[in-house]
Protein backbone atom coordinates (compact mmCIF):
# COMPACT_ATOMS: atom_id res chain seq x y z
CA UNK A 1 0.00 0.00 0.00
CA UNK A 2 1.47 3.58 -0.94
CA UNK A 3 -0.52 6.50 -0.12
CA UNK A 4 2.27 8.95 -1.02
CA UNK A 5 0.88 11.52 -3.26
CA UNK A 6 1.96 14.97 -5.01
CA UNK A 7 -0.01 18.09 -4.48
CA UNK A 8 -1.18 17.83 -7.73
CA UNK A 9 -3.36 14.80 -7.37
CA UNK A 10 -3.94 16.44 -3.57
CA UNK A 11 -5.87 19.58 -5.39
CA UNK A 12 -7.57 17.42 -7.95
CA UNK A 13 -8.97 15.73 -5.19
CA UNK A 14 -10.55 18.66 -3.91
CA UNK A 15 -14.07 20.09 -5.42
CA UNK A 16 -15.62 23.77 -5.19
CA UNK A 17 -17.94 24.20 -2.63
CA UNK A 18 -16.42 21.17 -0.21
CA UNK A 19 -16.09 21.45 3.58
CA UNK A 20 -12.71 21.27 4.69
CA UNK A 21 -11.34 21.11 7.96
CA UNK A 22 -7.97 22.28 8.74
CA UNK A 23 -5.77 20.66 11.52
CA UNK A 24 -3.06 22.19 13.90
CA UNK A 25 -4.56 25.07 16.57
CA UNK A 26 -3.58 29.09 15.71
CA UNK A 27 -0.05 29.12 14.55
CA UNK A 28 0.68 25.46 15.05
CA UNK A 29 1.44 22.87 13.02
CA UNK A 30 -0.91 24.21 10.18
CA UNK A 31 -0.35 22.17 7.06
CA UNK A 32 0.59 25.84 5.71
CA UNK A 33 1.76 24.44 2.16
CA UNK A 34 -2.12 22.51 1.41
CA UNK A 35 -3.38 25.75 2.37
CA UNK A 36 -0.94 27.72 0.17
CA UNK A 37 -1.60 24.66 -2.80
CA UNK A 38 -5.70 25.52 -2.40
CA UNK A 39 -4.65 29.36 -2.26
CA UNK A 40 -2.85 28.82 -6.00
CA UNK A 41 -5.89 26.69 -7.25
CA UNK A 42 -9.20 27.56 -9.21
CA UNK A 43 -11.26 25.73 -6.02
CA UNK A 44 -13.99 28.23 -4.40
CA UNK A 45 -16.73 28.68 -2.04
CA UNK A 46 -15.05 26.64 0.29
CA UNK A 47 -16.19 25.95 3.84
CA UNK A 48 -13.45 25.97 6.03
CA UNK A 49 -13.95 24.37 10.01
CA UNK A 50 -10.32 25.48 11.77
CA UNK A 51 -9.24 26.07 15.37
CA UNK A 52 -8.13 29.04 13.17
CA UNK A 53 -4.50 30.91 12.34
CA UNK A 54 -2.63 31.73 9.10
CA UNK A 55 -4.58 29.41 6.93
CA UNK A 56 -7.90 30.83 7.83
CA UNK A 57 -6.45 34.72 6.95
CA UNK A 58 -4.78 33.27 3.34
CA UNK A 59 -8.11 31.56 2.29
CA UNK A 60 -9.55 34.55 3.31
CA UNK A 61 -7.65 36.91 1.45
CA UNK A 62 -7.83 34.78 -1.32
CA UNK A 63 -11.32 34.49 -1.42
CA UNK A 64 -11.63 31.05 -1.36
CA UNK A 65 -14.05 30.88 1.84
CA UNK A 66 -17.75 30.48 1.60
CA UNK A 67 -18.43 29.80 4.64
CA UNK A 68 -15.83 29.64 7.89
CA UNK A 69 -17.15 27.67 11.06
CA UNK A 70 -14.72 28.34 14.05
CA UNK A 71 -13.90 29.89 17.57
CA UNK A 72 -10.96 32.03 17.19
CA UNK A 73 -8.54 33.20 15.02
CA UNK A 74 -5.43 34.01 16.25
CA UNK A 75 -1.74 33.96 15.48
CA UNK A 76 -0.40 33.20 18.83
CA UNK A 77 1.95 35.68 19.11
CA UNK A 78 0.15 38.21 17.09
CA UNK A 79 -3.53 38.08 18.63
CA UNK A 80 -5.44 39.08 16.10
CA UNK A 81 -4.72 38.05 11.90
CA UNK A 82 -5.10 41.07 10.02
CA UNK A 83 -6.34 39.16 6.92
CA UNK A 84 -8.90 37.66 8.65
CA UNK A 85 -9.45 41.39 10.24
CA UNK A 86 -10.21 42.62 6.98
CA UNK A 87 -12.32 40.27 5.23
CA UNK A 88 -15.04 40.22 8.35
CA UNK A 89 -14.69 44.27 8.13
CA UNK A 90 -15.00 44.56 4.74
CA UNK A 91 -18.16 42.11 4.72
CA UNK A 92 -15.70 39.94 1.88
CA UNK A 93 -16.90 36.49 4.25
CA UNK A 94 -19.81 35.58 2.86
CA UNK A 95 -21.05 33.45 6.10
CA UNK A 96 -19.70 33.17 9.64
CA UNK A 97 -20.57 29.95 12.19
CA UNK A 98 -19.18 31.53 15.48
CA UNK A 99 -18.78 28.99 17.96
CA UNK A 100 -17.73 28.32 21.42
CA UNK A 101 -13.94 26.10 20.97
CA UNK A 102 -15.84 23.05 22.84
CA UNK A 103 -18.81 23.08 20.57
CA UNK A 104 -16.22 23.15 18.01
CA UNK A 105 -14.85 20.00 19.30
CA UNK A 106 -18.05 18.38 20.52
CA UNK A 107 -19.07 19.10 16.31
CA UNK A 108 -16.24 17.36 15.08
CA UNK A 109 -16.48 14.62 17.74
CA UNK A 110 -20.50 13.71 17.07
CA UNK A 111 -19.35 12.99 13.20
CA UNK A 112 -16.32 11.11 13.84
CA UNK A 113 -18.92 8.97 16.03
CA UNK A 114 -21.76 8.68 13.69
CA UNK A 115 -24.18 10.71 15.42
CA UNK A 116 -26.40 14.11 14.52
CA UNK A 117 -25.46 16.06 17.41
CA UNK A 118 -23.78 16.01 21.02
CA UNK A 119 -25.53 17.71 23.95
CA UNK A 120 -23.77 20.45 25.74
CA UNK A 121 -24.70 23.46 27.85
CA UNK A 122 -22.28 25.43 26.11
CA UNK A 123 -23.65 28.46 24.23
CA UNK A 124 -26.36 28.67 26.44
CA UNK A 125 -27.22 32.43 27.15
CA UNK A 126 -24.63 33.60 24.54
CA UNK A 127 -24.68 35.35 21.15
CA UNK A 128 -23.82 31.76 19.53
CA UNK A 129 -26.80 30.95 19.72
CA UNK A 130 -28.61 33.92 19.08
CA UNK A 131 -25.94 34.17 15.58
CA UNK A 132 -26.83 30.77 14.95
CA UNK A 133 -30.36 29.95 14.80
CA UNK A 134 -30.15 26.56 13.15
CA UNK A 135 -28.45 24.85 16.30
CA UNK A 136 -31.32 23.83 17.90
CA UNK A 137 -32.34 22.63 21.49
CA UNK A 138 -33.03 19.11 23.07
CA UNK A 139 -34.53 17.95 26.38
CA UNK A 140 -33.09 15.56 28.51
CA UNK A 141 -35.60 12.28 28.60
CA UNK A 142 -34.37 11.88 32.12
CA UNK A 143 -35.95 12.57 35.49
CA UNK A 144 -33.58 16.17 35.19
CA UNK A 145 -35.52 17.30 31.75
CA UNK A 146 -32.77 19.95 31.26
CA UNK A 147 -32.88 21.48 28.56
CA UNK A 148 -29.17 21.35 26.43
CA UNK A 149 -27.79 22.69 22.68
CA UNK A 150 -27.63 19.91 21.06
CA UNK A 151 -24.56 20.69 19.07
CA UNK A 152 -24.95 19.78 15.25
CA UNK A 153 -22.44 17.32 13.76
CA UNK A 154 -19.42 18.91 11.75
CA UNK A 155 -18.91 16.51 9.10
CA UNK A 156 -15.80 16.99 6.61
CA UNK A 157 -15.57 16.44 3.14
CA UNK A 158 -11.85 16.60 3.73
CA UNK A 159 -9.25 16.76 6.31
CA UNK A 160 -5.97 18.72 6.09
CA UNK A 161 -3.20 17.89 8.70
CA UNK A 162 0.26 18.21 9.38
CA UNK A 163 2.30 15.47 10.97
CA UNK A 164 6.17 15.00 12.22
CA UNK A 165 6.76 11.44 10.43
CA UNK A 166 4.42 9.02 8.10
CA UNK A 167 5.20 6.02 6.30
CA UNK A 168 3.74 5.41 2.71
CA UNK A 169 0.40 3.29 4.57
CA UNK A 170 -0.39 6.66 6.25
CA UNK A 171 0.87 5.40 10.37
CA UNK A 172 1.66 8.97 11.26
CA UNK A 173 3.32 9.93 14.14
CA UNK A 174 3.38 13.86 16.03
CA UNK A 175 5.97 14.64 18.02
CA UNK A 176 4.54 18.20 19.21
CA UNK A 177 3.66 19.14 23.07
CA UNK A 178 -0.17 18.94 21.92
CA UNK A 179 -1.61 16.91 19.34
CA UNK A 180 -4.34 19.47 19.30
CA UNK A 181 -7.77 17.79 17.75
CA UNK A 182 -6.09 16.53 14.63
CA UNK A 183 -7.62 13.00 15.36
CA UNK A 184 -10.86 14.34 15.66
CA UNK A 185 -10.62 16.51 12.08
CA UNK A 186 -9.54 12.70 11.14
CA UNK A 187 -12.51 10.81 12.13
CA UNK A 188 -15.18 13.96 11.49
CA UNK A 189 -13.85 13.44 7.17
CA UNK A 190 -14.50 11.12 4.47
CA UNK A 191 -11.03 12.03 3.09
CA UNK A 192 -7.58 12.90 4.99
CA UNK A 193 -4.77 14.53 3.12
CA UNK A 194 -1.54 14.53 5.22
CA UNK A 195 1.48 16.74 4.74
CA UNK A 196 4.73 15.29 6.68
CA UNK A 197 8.02 16.65 7.93
CA UNK A 198 9.49 13.17 6.97
CA UNK A 199 8.70 10.22 4.56
CA UNK A 200 9.90 7.13 6.78
CA UNK A 201 9.60 3.59 6.75
CA UNK A 202 7.59 2.13 9.75
CA UNK A 203 10.43 -0.28 10.54
CA UNK A 204 12.18 3.09 11.80
CA UNK A 205 9.18 3.72 14.00
CA UNK A 206 10.82 3.93 17.91
CA UNK A 207 8.06 1.24 19.48
CA UNK A 208 8.02 3.03 22.86
CA UNK A 209 7.26 6.55 21.10
CA UNK A 210 4.29 4.90 18.44
CA UNK A 211 2.10 4.14 21.76
CA UNK A 212 2.35 8.18 22.58
CA UNK A 213 2.59 9.65 18.91
CA UNK A 214 0.36 7.85 16.91
CA UNK A 215 -2.57 9.76 17.32
CA UNK A 216 -5.29 8.12 14.66
CA UNK A 217 -5.01 5.02 12.79
CA UNK A 218 -3.60 5.18 9.10
CA UNK A 219 -7.37 3.93 7.85
CA UNK A 220 -8.64 7.12 8.00
CA UNK A 221 -5.71 8.69 5.66
CA UNK A 222 -6.30 9.01 2.17
CA UNK A 223 -3.01 10.16 0.95
CA UNK A 224 0.72 11.26 2.25
CA UNK A 225 2.20 14.38 0.68
CA UNK A 226 5.74 15.05 1.88
CA UNK A 227 7.02 18.32 2.81
CA UNK A 228 9.56 19.01 5.38
CA UNK A 229 9.00 22.62 6.13
CA UNK A 230 5.41 22.21 5.67
CA UNK A 231 4.45 24.22 8.18
CA UNK A 232 6.03 27.60 7.92
CA UNK A 233 5.21 29.75 9.44
CA UNK A 234 3.15 28.22 11.92
CA UNK A 235 5.19 25.55 14.29
CA UNK A 236 6.30 22.23 13.91
CA UNK A 237 7.74 21.01 16.80
CA UNK A 238 10.38 19.53 17.50
CA UNK A 239 11.45 20.93 14.16
CA UNK A 240 10.89 24.36 14.08
CA UNK A 241 9.07 27.15 15.93
CA UNK A 242 6.74 29.98 14.42
CA UNK A 243 8.60 32.35 12.47
CA UNK A 244 7.53 35.13 14.00
CA UNK A 245 9.32 37.69 11.40
CA UNK A 246 7.34 35.73 8.41
CA UNK A 247 3.87 36.45 10.43
CA UNK A 248 4.70 40.02 10.52
CA UNK A 249 5.23 40.11 6.93
CA UNK A 250 2.02 37.99 6.47
CA UNK A 251 0.07 40.32 8.67
CA UNK A 252 1.30 44.17 6.78
CA UNK A 253 0.72 42.46 3.87
CA UNK A 254 -3.23 42.61 4.70
CA UNK A 255 -3.32 45.94 3.14
CA UNK A 256 -0.91 44.80 0.09
CA UNK A 257 -1.76 41.46 -0.66
CA UNK A 258 -0.71 41.27 -4.30
CA UNK A 259 2.98 41.96 -3.51
CA UNK A 260 2.88 38.87 -0.66
CA UNK A 261 1.26 36.82 -3.46
CA UNK A 262 3.56 37.16 -5.70
CA UNK A 263 6.60 36.43 -3.67
CA UNK A 264 4.82 33.52 -1.73
CA UNK A 265 1.33 32.43 -3.53
CA UNK A 266 2.40 32.64 -7.65
CA UNK A 267 5.12 30.67 -7.17
CA UNK A 268 5.61 27.43 -6.49
CA UNK A 269 6.10 25.50 -2.98
CA UNK A 270 9.75 24.80 -3.48
CA UNK A 271 10.87 28.60 -4.57
CA UNK A 272 8.13 29.53 -1.41
CA UNK A 273 10.73 27.55 0.61
CA UNK A 274 13.36 29.55 -1.22
CA UNK A 275 11.96 32.72 -1.01
CA UNK A 276 11.70 32.50 2.83
CA UNK A 277 14.97 31.72 3.16
CA UNK A 278 15.11 27.93 2.38
CA UNK A 279 14.57 24.41 4.14
CA UNK A 280 17.71 25.18 6.29
CA UNK A 281 16.53 28.28 7.85
CA UNK A 282 13.23 27.34 8.37
CA UNK A 283 14.38 24.07 10.54
CA UNK A 284 16.84 26.42 12.32
CA UNK A 285 13.76 28.91 13.47
CA UNK A 286 14.01 28.39 17.58
CA UNK A 287 10.71 26.77 19.19
CA UNK A 288 8.65 29.37 20.67
CA UNK A 289 8.36 30.06 24.45
CA UNK A 290 4.47 30.63 25.21
CA UNK B 1 5.64 48.32 53.06
CA UNK B 2 7.16 49.15 50.32
CA UNK B 3 7.21 53.13 49.29
CA UNK B 4 7.49 53.00 45.87
CA UNK B 5 5.13 50.68 43.15
CA UNK B 6 3.22 51.01 40.02
CA UNK B 7 -0.06 50.65 39.52
CA UNK B 8 0.79 47.26 37.85
CA UNK B 9 2.32 45.78 40.90
CA UNK B 10 -0.97 46.85 42.10
CA UNK B 11 -2.64 44.87 40.05
CA UNK B 12 -1.10 41.62 40.08
CA UNK B 13 -0.64 41.84 43.84
CA UNK B 14 -4.45 41.95 44.11
CA UNK B 15 -5.55 39.95 41.34
CA UNK B 16 -3.38 37.21 42.50
CA UNK B 17 -5.53 37.04 45.52
CA UNK B 18 -8.37 35.72 43.68
CA UNK B 19 -7.05 32.17 43.50
CA UNK B 20 -6.36 32.55 47.12
CA UNK B 21 -9.07 29.97 48.41
CA UNK B 22 -9.78 27.79 45.51
CA UNK B 23 -7.63 24.81 46.66
CA UNK B 24 -6.38 22.46 44.27
CA UNK B 25 -7.61 23.29 40.73
CA UNK B 26 -6.34 25.17 36.98
CA UNK B 27 -5.51 28.56 37.40
CA UNK B 28 -4.87 30.49 34.18
CA UNK B 29 -4.21 33.86 33.60
CA UNK B 30 -4.63 35.17 29.94
CA UNK B 31 -2.13 37.79 29.43
CA UNK B 32 0.86 39.09 30.62
CA UNK B 33 -0.62 40.69 33.86
CA UNK B 34 -3.21 37.52 34.65
CA UNK B 35 0.00 35.43 34.22
CA UNK B 36 2.34 37.10 36.14
CA UNK B 37 -0.37 37.03 38.83
CA UNK B 38 -1.39 33.05 39.06
CA UNK B 39 2.29 32.53 38.95
CA UNK B 40 2.20 34.78 42.31
CA UNK B 41 -0.74 33.65 43.78
CA UNK B 42 1.18 29.98 43.27
CA UNK B 43 4.43 30.98 45.19
CA UNK B 44 2.43 33.06 47.99
CA UNK B 45 -1.23 32.21 48.42
CA UNK B 46 -1.90 29.07 47.16
CA UNK B 47 0.78 26.27 46.36
CA UNK B 48 -2.07 23.68 45.31
CA UNK B 49 -2.65 25.50 42.48
CA UNK B 50 -2.28 23.96 39.41
CA UNK B 51 -0.73 26.16 36.12
CA UNK B 52 0.67 25.61 32.61
CA UNK B 53 3.30 26.77 30.71
CA UNK B 54 1.43 28.48 27.95
CA UNK B 55 1.88 25.03 25.63
CA UNK B 56 0.90 21.54 26.55
CA UNK B 57 2.37 21.26 30.34
CA UNK B 58 1.64 21.93 33.96
CA UNK B 59 4.26 23.47 35.47
CA UNK B 60 5.52 23.06 39.54
CA UNK B 61 6.96 26.38 39.54
CA UNK B 62 5.76 29.58 37.63
CA UNK B 63 9.06 30.29 35.58
CA UNK B 64 9.97 33.91 34.92
CA UNK B 65 8.72 35.77 31.56
CA UNK B 66 11.02 36.44 29.06
CA UNK B 67 13.84 35.06 29.66
CA UNK B 68 13.71 31.60 28.37
CA UNK B 69 14.02 29.18 31.70
CA UNK B 70 12.92 25.64 31.16
CA UNK B 71 10.27 25.11 33.38
CA UNK B 72 9.74 22.10 35.83
CA UNK B 73 7.21 19.76 34.33
CA UNK B 74 4.78 18.14 36.60
CA UNK B 75 1.81 17.09 34.27
CA UNK B 76 0.23 17.36 30.89
CA UNK B 77 -2.31 19.62 30.07
CA UNK B 78 -3.25 19.41 26.37
CA UNK B 79 -5.92 21.48 24.85
CA UNK B 80 -8.26 18.96 24.87
CA UNK B 81 -7.66 17.95 28.07
CA UNK B 82 -7.94 21.80 29.67
CA UNK B 83 -11.59 21.15 28.24
CA UNK B 84 -12.23 18.05 30.34
CA UNK B 85 -11.11 20.30 33.27
CA UNK B 86 -12.86 23.29 32.64
CA UNK B 87 -16.57 21.09 31.89
CA UNK B 88 -15.86 19.20 35.45
CA UNK B 89 -15.59 23.32 36.72
CA UNK B 90 -12.21 22.71 38.74
CA UNK B 91 -10.86 25.77 36.69
CA UNK B 92 -10.51 30.03 37.57
CA UNK B 93 -9.25 31.87 34.88
CA UNK B 94 -8.75 35.72 34.54
CA UNK B 95 -9.57 37.06 31.33
CA UNK B 96 -9.51 40.53 29.41
CA UNK B 97 -12.45 41.01 27.48
CA UNK B 98 -12.83 44.30 24.97
CA UNK B 99 -16.26 45.09 26.35
CA UNK B 100 -17.52 44.01 29.99
CA UNK B 101 -21.76 45.43 30.36
CA UNK B 102 -23.68 45.40 33.85
CA UNK B 103 -25.01 41.90 33.29
CA UNK B 104 -21.12 41.01 33.23
CA UNK B 105 -21.14 40.08 29.87
CA UNK B 106 -18.02 39.79 28.27
CA UNK B 107 -16.93 39.95 24.39
CA UNK B 108 -13.88 39.06 22.73
CA UNK B 109 -15.42 38.50 19.40
CA UNK B 110 -16.05 41.81 17.51
CA UNK B 111 -17.53 45.80 17.82
CA UNK B 112 -19.93 46.55 16.12
CA UNK B 113 -22.91 45.30 13.62
CA UNK B 114 -22.25 41.77 13.48
CA UNK B 115 -22.65 40.92 9.80
CA UNK B 116 -19.80 43.56 9.23
CA UNK B 117 -18.02 44.23 12.18
CA UNK B 118 -16.35 47.71 12.39
CA UNK B 119 -13.51 45.87 14.57
CA UNK B 120 -13.57 42.14 14.25
CA UNK B 121 -11.69 40.51 17.57
CA UNK B 122 -10.70 37.35 18.01
CA UNK B 123 -13.94 35.22 17.78
CA UNK B 124 -15.50 33.66 21.23
CA UNK B 125 -12.76 30.99 22.32
CA UNK B 126 -14.39 29.18 24.93
CA UNK B 127 -15.69 32.17 26.68
CA UNK B 128 -19.36 30.86 26.39
CA UNK B 129 -18.19 27.90 27.93
CA UNK B 130 -16.11 28.83 30.87
CA UNK B 131 -18.43 30.78 31.71
CA UNK B 132 -20.83 28.69 32.39
CA UNK B 133 -18.41 26.15 34.29
CA UNK B 134 -15.87 27.76 36.36
CA UNK B 135 -15.05 31.13 37.79
CA UNK B 136 -13.76 33.97 35.72
CA UNK B 137 -11.96 37.27 37.25
CA UNK B 138 -11.61 40.32 34.70
CA UNK B 139 -8.67 42.09 34.59
CA UNK B 140 -8.54 45.52 32.55
CA UNK B 141 -5.65 47.65 32.10
CA UNK B 142 -7.71 50.38 30.45
CA UNK B 143 -11.27 51.32 32.60
CA UNK B 144 -13.25 53.36 30.12
CA UNK B 145 -16.37 53.55 29.04
CA UNK B 146 -15.47 51.86 25.30
CA UNK B 147 -14.73 48.56 28.08
CA UNK B 148 -17.44 49.03 30.61
CA UNK B 149 -20.34 50.16 28.28
CA UNK B 150 -23.81 51.75 27.94
CA UNK B 151 -26.18 48.82 27.00
CA UNK B 152 -25.47 45.50 26.67
CA UNK B 153 -21.65 44.64 24.97
CA UNK B 154 -21.95 43.88 20.83
CA UNK B 155 -21.56 40.27 21.28
CA UNK B 156 -22.35 38.57 24.02
CA UNK B 157 -19.27 36.09 23.99
CA UNK B 158 -20.34 34.54 27.55
CA UNK B 159 -23.63 33.98 30.09
CA UNK B 160 -24.46 36.92 31.89
CA UNK B 161 -26.62 37.16 35.35
CA UNK B 162 -29.88 37.91 33.09
CA UNK B 163 -29.53 34.63 31.66
CA UNK B 164 -32.55 32.16 31.73
CA UNK B 165 -31.78 28.91 34.04
CA UNK B 166 -27.74 29.52 34.09
CA UNK B 167 -25.64 31.87 36.30
CA UNK B 168 -21.62 33.04 35.64
CA UNK B 169 -19.44 32.82 38.39
CA UNK B 170 -17.54 36.42 38.13
CA UNK B 171 -14.81 36.79 40.95
CA UNK B 172 -12.87 40.21 40.78
CA UNK B 173 -12.67 43.18 38.24
CA UNK B 174 -9.52 44.59 38.83
CA UNK B 175 -9.19 47.09 36.75
CA UNK B 176 -6.41 50.37 36.04
CA UNK B 177 -8.79 52.06 38.50
CA UNK B 178 -10.29 49.75 41.55
CA UNK B 179 -11.05 46.48 42.58
CA UNK B 180 -14.63 45.71 41.96
CA UNK B 181 -16.75 42.11 42.34
CA UNK B 182 -20.94 41.27 40.75
CA UNK B 183 -21.98 40.66 44.36
CA UNK B 184 -23.69 43.80 44.90
CA UNK B 185 -27.72 43.97 44.54
CA UNK B 186 -29.41 41.68 41.82
CA UNK B 187 -25.21 41.10 40.73
CA UNK B 188 -24.74 44.55 39.92
CA UNK B 189 -21.14 45.91 39.75
CA UNK B 190 -19.58 47.08 43.36
CA UNK B 191 -16.64 48.94 43.88
CA UNK B 192 -14.57 47.51 46.68
CA UNK B 193 -12.12 50.07 46.07
CA UNK B 194 -9.73 52.56 44.89
CA UNK B 195 -6.22 52.74 43.72
CA UNK B 196 -4.07 55.56 44.82
CA UNK B 197 -3.97 57.41 42.05
CA UNK B 198 -7.58 57.07 40.74
CA UNK B 199 -10.79 58.56 42.37
CA UNK B 200 -14.17 57.69 42.86
CA UNK B 201 -15.04 60.61 40.44
CA UNK B 202 -12.97 58.99 37.36
CA UNK B 203 -14.30 55.71 38.10
CA UNK B 204 -17.44 57.23 37.57
CA UNK B 205 -16.13 59.41 34.57
CA UNK B 206 -15.21 55.97 33.03
CA UNK B 207 -18.30 53.35 33.75
CA UNK B 208 -21.08 53.35 31.05
CA UNK B 209 -23.59 51.97 33.97
CA UNK B 210 -24.31 52.54 37.63
CA UNK B 211 -22.54 50.35 40.47
CA UNK B 212 -22.91 49.99 43.51
CA UNK B 213 -20.10 51.11 46.24
CA UNK B 214 -19.43 48.47 49.02
CA UNK B 215 -16.68 50.74 49.92
CA UNK B 216 -14.34 53.50 48.73
CA UNK B 217 -10.82 52.74 50.44
CA UNK B 218 -7.52 52.77 49.27
CA UNK B 219 -6.40 49.56 47.44
CA UNK B 220 -3.90 47.59 49.80
CA UNK B 221 -0.37 48.20 48.65
CA UNK B 222 1.64 45.95 47.88
CA UNK B 223 4.07 44.20 50.31
CA UNK B 224 7.55 44.21 50.33
CA UNK B 225 7.24 40.15 49.88
CA UNK B 226 5.18 40.63 46.95
CA UNK B 227 7.02 43.08 45.08
CA UNK B 228 10.22 40.85 45.48
CA UNK B 229 8.86 37.89 43.80
CA UNK B 230 7.32 39.81 41.58
CA UNK B 231 10.22 41.91 40.44
CA UNK B 232 13.30 40.08 40.97
CA UNK B 233 11.32 36.25 40.23
CA UNK B 234 8.43 36.72 38.13
CA UNK B 235 9.01 39.33 35.80
CA UNK B 236 12.66 40.49 36.22
CA UNK B 237 12.58 42.48 32.89
CA UNK B 238 9.65 44.32 33.60
CA UNK B 239 7.42 43.49 30.93
CA UNK B 240 4.59 44.27 33.27
CA UNK B 241 5.06 47.88 32.63
CA UNK B 242 3.98 47.87 28.90
CA UNK B 243 0.47 46.76 30.07
CA UNK B 244 -1.01 49.85 31.99
CA UNK B 245 0.07 53.39 30.38
CA UNK B 246 1.05 54.93 33.48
Amino acid sequence: MNKVITTNDFISKLEDGMTIGIGGWGARRKPMSLVREICRSNLKDLTLVSYGGPDIGLLSSCKKIRKLIFGFVSLDLIPLDSHFRNARQSGELPEVVEIDEGMLQWGLRAAGMNLPFLPTRVGIGTDVLKNNPHIKFVESPYDDKEKLVAMPAIKLDVALLHVNESDEKGNTLIFGPDPFFDDLFARAASNTFVSTEKLVDSTSFDKEKVANYNRFERNLVSGIIPDEGGAHPTACNPSYGIDLDHLKEYSKSAKTFDEYQEKYLFVDEATYKKNVGGIKSITSIPLTKF
Amino acid sequence: MADQFTISEVCICEAAKVWKDDGEILATGIGLLPRIAVGLAKKLHNPNLMMTDGEAFLIDQPHPLGVGAEPCVDGYMTYSRVFDVLWSGARHAMVTPTQIDKYAHLNISSIGNYAQPKVQLLGVRGFPGNSISHRNSIFIPNHSKKVFVEGSVDMVSSVGFDADGVEPLIGKVITNLGIFDYQGNKNTLRLLSIHSTSSLDEIRDNTGFDFEIFSTDETTNPTKDELDIIRNELDPNNLRSSVIGE
